[in-house]
């Protein structure tokens, strides 16, 4: 006797077995990205004009750190979403799809953590 | 089954360019292009992090007229993306469909896109990165 509805066949699956996550957390790291965005833009406008002690305080600065950390985390999960959906629509070619898509999760991945490292050296260092 | 055949859906270049396309496939390509610009924020923290010395070559890349120039056409690119990335939101929330409002919301998008971009780099040049 079958206990589950058929309800566990569509929950959160589908063909690509993954439901709806990419769609949502492609919104979901827009939605952080809302506020974070200008917050970047307008401090780097101002930074710009700042020497290298000035640009260290601000980096070191708790609240700078932890936005700066949560904008670099959501940025490069959405540009990974985001590359991948174009490299879906207009690669066509089965194994160049494959490794292009591949190396823009390494890619994301490892650019997303340069900058974290680089962050947390300039916020923790003594 | 013969699928050769078939008659298929005009291809994109027989339509007449609409804002709400051009709009849609800009998204798309100042996606793609922030990514490319989002190397420079990388640069940009693992110069400060590297020393005094690799964070005033990278100012003076920046600060630049090439550099200048770039960067002010990413300001663009993204503010043009995150405004219209808020469209987006709204539109996936279930609202602003009708043909007037996505029209009305796209003129909207870039005004606002091109205004944000002029006063992000007024405070830039008040504040003296412009020297």
């Amino acid at each position: 006797m079958k206990y589950r509805t058929d309800l566990y066949l569509v929950r959160g699956l589908g063909s690509a077995k993954d439901g709806t996550r990419h769609w949502w957390m492609q919104r979901m790291t827009s939605l952080a990205l809302v506020p974070l965005t200008p917050w970047l833009v307008f401090s780097l406008a101002r930074i710009a004009s700042m020497d290298y002690e000035q640009a260290i305080a601000w980096v070191r600065s708790p609240l700078t750190a932890v936005l700066l950390l949560s904008t670099i985390l959501a940025l490069a999960y959405h540009a990974k979403l985001g590359l991948q959906v174009v490299i879906e629509d207009y690669v066509h070619h089965e194994g160049v799809k494959i490794a292009t898509l591949i190396g823009i999760n390494f890619l994301t991945l490892l650019f997303g953590l340069a900058s974290a490292l680089a962050v947390l050296r300039v916020a923790l260092a003594g | 089954m013969n699928t050769q055949n078939r008659p298929i859906s005009p291809h994109l270049q027989i339509y007449r360019p609409q804002l709400t396309s051009v709009l849609s496939i800009s998204h798309r390509a100042s996606g793609v292009a922030l990514c490319v610009g989002a190397l420079a924020l990388v640069a940009w923290l693992i110069t400060l992090a590297a020393g005094p010395d690799a964070y005033a070559r990278a100012a003076a890349v920046i600060g630049s007229w090439p550099g200048k120039v770039i960067v002010f056409l990413f300001t663009l690119a993204l503010y043009f993306h995150f405004c219209n990335g808020i469209r987006h939101l709204v539109w996936d929330a279930g609202r602003g469909f009708d043909l007037a409002t996505a029209y009305a919301s796209g003129k909207a998008t870039v005004a606002a896109a091109v205004l944000l971009t002029l006063v992000t780099w007024a405070i830039w040049l008040f504040s003296g990165g412009g020297a």
